[in-house]
């Protein structure tokens, strides 16, 4: 008998009787799903947010608020180039930015998939990273996040939430282990 | 690190030789329990969730030949390639085989206390194939050659100055530079050539879903993610009970995985992998050594819902003043004393009695494991094994011979407070444990029941 | 209301006052009282070490003890906690069921079994007040510090009655004292250093007397506070709620 059948056999053997899954109803408690709720939680965990129209207004404030910039990608951009190159090639970049597809509030955690990002490591290997959010596409709870996003279309997708970090050093908190070293938000759209 | 001869008694024994640094260990723990309490409370709904993921570990138990059998397959749709491995040595082979057949001779691994448990680290070694261990703490206690103390926090047993030089023998960091930011600048320095070098990267696995077949792995340092992404082939490794029903289950593991954990909201990384990306091999170990045994021990099968978020060490009393090696085994605490007489009921058979059944960890387990009541469940099913002493045992025959009978009980009282006797050298010397940091108490002239004899009638 | 007393072996043999304040407190408020004399232990000392197979005489004698009194109340936690939890006979399981059910530690019940809401106690005194574990979190005797649930404790709302009685604060709440039955000789640094800690705590805050509801913990943290020669005294909950309202406290 092969591993493989001896464990299903031994775990079919073994396991419990069988019980009813719970729903999952009436556990956002009242997070509120606010730009603001939002905000509150992503400057705790070392994040920046700027609000702006639309993406024009990003690489003038970059610019200003990361003035060393020597390599900068943009996912949406028009030069893409990168995206069948070696993943490797991209351990140079700066800054990356990137579109989210949806924010949580009570976490600060905005999902991306492959499919928008590009290339997996790019979110990951980037010194600076910048996600780009819609103001409409933040929600209250990872229920929420979940019930929207809804069955997995790409092979990868991740919830970002803050900077890179570590604290194993005697627990101090250091922004920047092997990820981003830091994190802007841009929220485009009209504030009402 | 297992099959050593101490036991927990003996090894924390040594570690309260130093209090100062016993008190700081407590502390530095108690912050994170204190944190997770902070957290904890900002979440009106927060014991509505843990009843929540406790029934869908629940049912998830219930029903892990079907949701294996699904996983499978989704996975294996997904363009996965999945092992079954039946216990340790069939994973390290399974790892060492697949690196072997494409050439690997360096390796990055993020955290995964699975492949703790089965050293692979060693296995590979002997197999002429480098481990680096890519999370900070991990790779902090690698170059000590020592084993992780804690399944989160793997050197909170260290001090920052030791790190530093640490770093400075191997990393050739300045020597006396202690500072934390420093140091994990140097370390991400480090890290990141042997992440751009790797061929291969091993993961652990936090979350396993049946219905699509993906793996949720969560980091705060990216380290899981820069390992995956970048080599050719991808091995992540994991315990058949890490399998969940559904994808919208995520949502309440994440709640409550970190928050638990560290008291931060989520960990700054929740990856999902589901497919290999373009030209990247993808295999998934399924490891079951011992589960699918403790999964038929009706009463340790619960322990199998642990999400390894580490709250039950963060708040034992005990673990917090021992300090995780003195478990020897991989995952310490209180959820280690109950994981780990199920894979040697002989090498570990102090560790339930590593407790004094207090209760906390049951109630800050994110998916309400009954620690406490296994531990003394375990006390029995030990004892009962035959794994204790024969000392011990003829003292407790001893101790209930005089509590079955009353006459016995009062006589022996009379004689100058039988416990005294009953506890192993119960007297004032310094071969009395308990005399030796404490004093005894002052028997009184008379016990209660001669006082009841006399006072009765007029009271 | 018959109850039975149920006093268990070490505070018989160390710590007779407090089974007399028990008693006694019992009396005054109104309940008849009868001690077994042929009770002994509750084989929690077995039981915690893995010998719960050797409790079957003990069990025994407990049920013959007390099968007939409408409550059986302790002033132990621990005890009270252990006979809930495992009190069984094969040949009288009825019984068994009956005193696990109707058996009560003394705090819970002054207030959920004779509702008191007045004592006529007084006892001018800073009070450090010890959770031990087996009550707070096995008897639910007060919220316990892990759960996201609203507070309370049983044993501070009678201390609260007491007049001139002064709770400090703690900085840790609900943590245990290293006690733990054979644990204490087992594991005895950890064991004494966690007692060390807890005591430190009650005396940072000011605590002159440190009270509880459990006399095993309450004889650890004695052994280690009288070791350091610290001027704290330790006390049972029942010597506090039965000061009598003309005795000085520290008599």
């Amino acid at each position: 008998m092969s591993s493989r059948e001896k464990i299903l056999a031994a775990v079919k053997q073994n396991q419990p009787e069988a019980s009813a899954l719970p729903a999952l109803t009436g556990l956002s408690g009242n997070m509120p799903g606010t730009l603001e709720a939002y905000r509150k939680v992503l400057e705790a965990l070392g994040g920046t947010l700027f609000e702006i129209e639309n993406e024009t207004a990003i690489p003038a404030l970059l610019a200003e608020h990361y003035p060393h910039l020597q390599r900068i990608i943009t996912a949406t951009g028009p030069e893409r180039t990168w995206i069948n190159e070696d993943p490797h090639l991209l351990e140079d970049v700066d800054m990356a930015v990137v579109p989210g597809q949806w924010g949580v509030a009570e976490n600060g955690a905005i999902w991306l998939t492959e499919q928008e990002v590009g290339a997996r490591v790019l979110p990951f290997i980037c010194q600076h990273l910048a996600i780009v959010l819609p103001r409409e596409r933040i929600l209250p709870t990872m229920h929420e996040a979940y019930d929207k996003i809804g069955a997995p279309q790409t092979g990868f997708g991740v919830f970002i939430a803050g900077p890179s970090k570590t604290a194993d050093i005697e627990q101090s908190l250091v922004l920047g282990a092997h990820g981003a070293k830091s994190l802007v938000v841009f929220i485009t759209g009209k504030s009402y | 690190m297992n099959r050593q001869t101490a036991d927990h008694a003996t090894l924390a024994d040594k570690f309260n030789q130093d209090e100062a640094r016993v008190n700081w260990h407590d502390e530095t723990l108690w912050w994170v329990r204190a944190k997770r309490d902070r957290i904890a409370w900002s979440i009106p709904e927060w014991e509505a969730l843990r009843d929540t993921a406790s029934r869908i570990k629940v049912n998830a138990l219930g029903n892990l030949h079907d949701y294996l059998l699904q996983f499978e397959e989704q996975a294996t749709r997904n363009g996965a390639v999945v092992h079954w491995a039946a216990d340790a040595e069939e994973h390290n082979r399974i790892v060492t085989d697949i690196l072997k057949k494409h050439g690997v001779q360096r390796i990055v691994k993020s955290k995964s206390m699975l492949t703790e448990e089965c050293h692979l680290n060693p296995y590979l070694a002997a197999n002429g194939i480098e481990v680096i261990d890519t999370d900070l703490g991990e790779r902090i206690v690698q170059l000590a050659k020592e084993p992780p103390s804690h399944i989160v926090l793997p050197c909170i047993h260290k001090k920052k100055e030791e790190i530093g030089e640490l770093f400075h023998e191997h990393l050739g960091t300045p020597a006396g530079n202690a500072d934390p930011k420093f140091l994990t600048a140097a370390a991400r320095q480090h890290l990141r050539k042997e992440f751009l070098q790797a061929d291969a990267a091993i993961t652990g696995v936090n979350f396993a879903v049946a219905e699509t077949g993906e793996m949720v792995v969560c980091t705060n340092e990216g380290n899981a993610d820069m390992g995956a992404h970048l080599a050719t082939v991808h091995i992540a490794c994991m315990g058949i009970e890490k399998i969940i029903p559904e994808r919208k289950h995520l949502g309440v593991f994440l709640r409550l995985l970190a928050r638990s954990a560290t008291g931060q909201p989520i960990t700054t990384y929740s990856s999902h992998f589901r497919q290999p990306r373009a030209g990247q091999e993808l295999h998934i170990v399924l490891v079951d050594n011992g589960r699918s045994r403790q999964l038929g021990r009706e009463d340790f099968r619960n322990s199998l819902k642990c999400i390894r978020c580490g709250a039950c060490m963060n708040t034992c009393p005990v673990y917090r003043r021992s300090g995780g090696h003195s478990y020897h085994t991989a995952v310490a605490g209180p959820i280690g004393a109950i994981l780990a007489p199920n894979l040697d009921m002989k090498d570990y058979a102090d560790l339930p009695f590593a407790s004094t059944l207090c209760g906390s960890c049951s109630n800050v387990c994110p998916v309400k494991i009954d620690i406490h009541q296994q531990l003394y469940k375990w006390r029995q099913v030990l004892v009962k094994e035959g794994h204790t002493t024969a000392a011990k045992t003829a003292s407790m025959k001893i101790m209930s011979g005089v509590l079955s009978a009353p006459r016995t009980y009062k006589t022996a009282g009379k004689m100058g407070r039988w416990v005294m006797r009953a506890f192993p050298g119960m007297v004032n010397n310094r071969m009395n444990p308990w005399y030796k940091q404490r004093e005894m108490p002052a028997p009184p002239a008379q016990s209660f029941s001669q006082w009841y004899e006399k006072n009765k009638k007029s009271s | 209301m018959k109850v039975g007393l149920f006093i268990p072996c070490y505070i018989d043999q160390f710590y007779p006052q407090v089974g007399i304040a028990t008693l006694q407190l019992l009396q005054k408020l109104g309940c008849e009282v009868e001690y077994p004399q042929g009770q002994t232990c509750c084989g929690q000392p077995m039981a915690n070490s893995g010998y719960e197979h050797l409790t079957h005489q003990c069990n025994t004698l407990f049920i013959k003890n007390f099968a007939d009194y409408d409550y059986i109340v302790g002033p132990s936690g621990s005890c009270v906690l252990h006979i809930k939890d495992h009190l069984h006979d094969p040949a009288a399981e009825e019984k068994a069921t009956g005193i696990r059910q109707r058996i009560y530690e003394l705090t819970e019940f002054l207030t959920d079994v004779l509702k008191v809401t007045s004592l006529p106690a007084r006892f001018p005194c800073k009070v450090g007040l010890h959770q031990s574990c087996h009550g707070q979190r096995g008897l639910a005797l007060a919220q316990m510090s892990e759960l996201v649930a609203p507070p309370f404790s049983k044993p501070e709302q009678l201390l609260r009655m007491v007049e001139g009685v002064e709770l400090v604060p703690l900085d840790r709440q609900d943590e245990c004292c290293g006690f733990g039955g054979t644990f204490c000789v087992t594991e005895e640094a950890v064991s004494v250093k966690m007692g060390k800690d807890r005591v430190a705590d009650h005396v940072k805050h000011g605590a002159e007397v440190i009270t509880g509801t459990d006399v095993s913990c309450l004889m650890h943290i004695e052994g280690i506070l009288r070791r350091q020669h610290a001027g704290v005294k330790v006390m049972h909950i029942a010597e506090i709620l039965n000061q009598n309202i003309h005795e000085q406290a520290n008599s």
